[in-house]
């Protein structure tokens, strides 16, 4: 049982915790917090196979690190669109109040 | 059973833990801040799989950028909050079994990896002496999937436009609105000007010493996109407009230039995105000076948000 093992195991938890908010959470933000914890596993799991592939005086294969790397940046783009488009949907179906002045034009 | 293995174990329990507390918490914020704590022992965790280059990011972007963004939206969205529906207990029931599945299913395939771990180790470690970079994430990024790269630069900036895109027509060319600190004289303004100037030589200093240690442009241009922000959430600085043309320019700067670069390659004769040896090293930390400028800006602008009306005052 080595770490890398170990921290895979939690990665596969990580999956399931992070998929099943996912699908359960009525909210939109808890959604996507939910699809970052998912995220946050699924890049784990990349990292236990980087590590189980250190060879050649490297410390871990850097090709899946590199990806990582890669994928974070990506995923946090999604969720900055995402978090925009949510706050847009609110802002558009809120219940329009009687002092509000935001332009009514969308 | 050594120390460093129960160490680890306590670990992977602990950022399950915290992972289950933000999914099952009833409170918007606390499930946020419970994501924030859970990037962070994430970054603890990468750092014990011996890549320091992720933890980085992870912690940077993944944990602080995106915790950022998590807050401002629930701090605007307060009190329109609907608590899960109680009375779907069979749809998550079955959710849970599936997700149950699901998690098993990727444990055995974590149990059952294959033994001589199939690596791109060797190869990498070959060819590193010509990429003239000694840390083999940066070349990784830099030389043998430089094409990756660039079109991750893309990327941030078409997430950007997504974001500009839901401004509402009355706000377009106006900037994106930051909640100020309300106390001028406050802890807030006295943390940036300490931080601030120790935050940009650190993160100029991870560009630099990304060639041949962990760090890069990503994780420099996560700390300046974490500087600048604190500078607008302070005061010292103002939403710029998103119809700035020096913004807009730092917007592009770093895919421009990668873009030049790599068609240089291709008319000097050799690929598209070839590195000739000799300039390798020098035309890496171009490109990466350039990445760290738009890094920096996309990441600052899309944790702003849209133009908002009046957001330029």
């Amino acid at each position: 049982m080595t770490s890398a093992t170990i921290f895979g195991l939690c990665a596969a938890a990580l999956v399931g915790v992070g998929l099943f908010g996912l699908i359960t959470q009525p909210d939109h933000l808890r959604k996507i917090v939910a699809f970052n914890l998912l995220g946050g596993g699924i890049f784990l799991l990349f990292g236990v196979v980087a590590r189980r592939g250190a060879a050649a005086g490297f410390d871990g294969d850097p090709v899946p690190q590199a990806m990582v790397i890669t994928g974070l940046v990506v995923a946090f783009s999604a969720t900055g669109l995402a978090i925009a488009l949510t706050l847009r949907l609110r802002q558009l179906s809120a219940p329009p109040s009687v002092t509000s002045n935001d332009g009514a034009d969308p | 059973m050594t120390a460093a293995l129960a160490f680890d174990i306590a670990l992977a329990l602990l950022v399950l833990v915290v992972a289950v507390w933000s999914t099952v918490t009833r409170n918007l914020f606390d499930a946020v801040v419970g994501f924030i704590a859970y990037g962070i022992l994430l970054g603890l965790v990468w750092v014990r799989l011996l890549s320091v280059d992720v933890a980085l990011t992870e912690v940077a972007i993944g944990s602080g950028l995106t915790g950022a963004m998590l807050l401002r939206a629930v701090s605007r969205t307060r009190g329109a909050n609907p608590s899960p529906d109680a009375s779907d207990a069979l749809a998550r029931s079955v959710a849970a079994v599936l997700c149950l599945l699901l998690s098993a299913g990727l444990a055995a395939v974590v149990l059952l990896l294959p033994d001589p771990a199939p690596t791109l180790a060797p190869v990498a470690a070959a060819h590193l002496p010509s990429t003239g970079v000694g840390n083999p994430v940066t070349a990784v990024l830099m030389t043998y999937r430089a094409f990756d790269t660039f079109l991750e630069k893309v990327v941030l900036v078409l997430a950007l436009f997504g974001v500009w895109a839901l401004a509402s027509n009355d706000a377009w060319g106006e900037a994106p609105e930051i909640p100020q600190a309300p106390d001028p004289d406050g802890v807030l303004k006295f943390l940036a000007q300490i931080l601030v100037p120790v935050g940009i030589v650190f993160s100029l200093y991870t560009l630099w010493a990304g060639a041949d240690h962990p760090g890069g442009a990503f994780q420099g241009g996560a700390v300046l996109a974490a500087m600048w922000i604190l500078l607008m959430l302070a005061g010292f600085a103002k939403p710029p407009r998103v119809t700035d043309a020096g913004l807009r320019f730092s917007l592009i700067v770093g895919a421009a230039l990668f873009l030049v670069v790599g068609l240089a390659g291709l008319a000097f004769g050799q690929a598209f995105l070839a590195f000739p040896p000799a300039y390798a090293k020098a035309l890496i930390i171009v490109i990466e000076v350039a990445m760290i400028v738009s890094v920096a800006a996309a990441l600052t602008l899309i944790v702003a948000g849209p133009p908002v009306r009046g957001g330029s005052r």
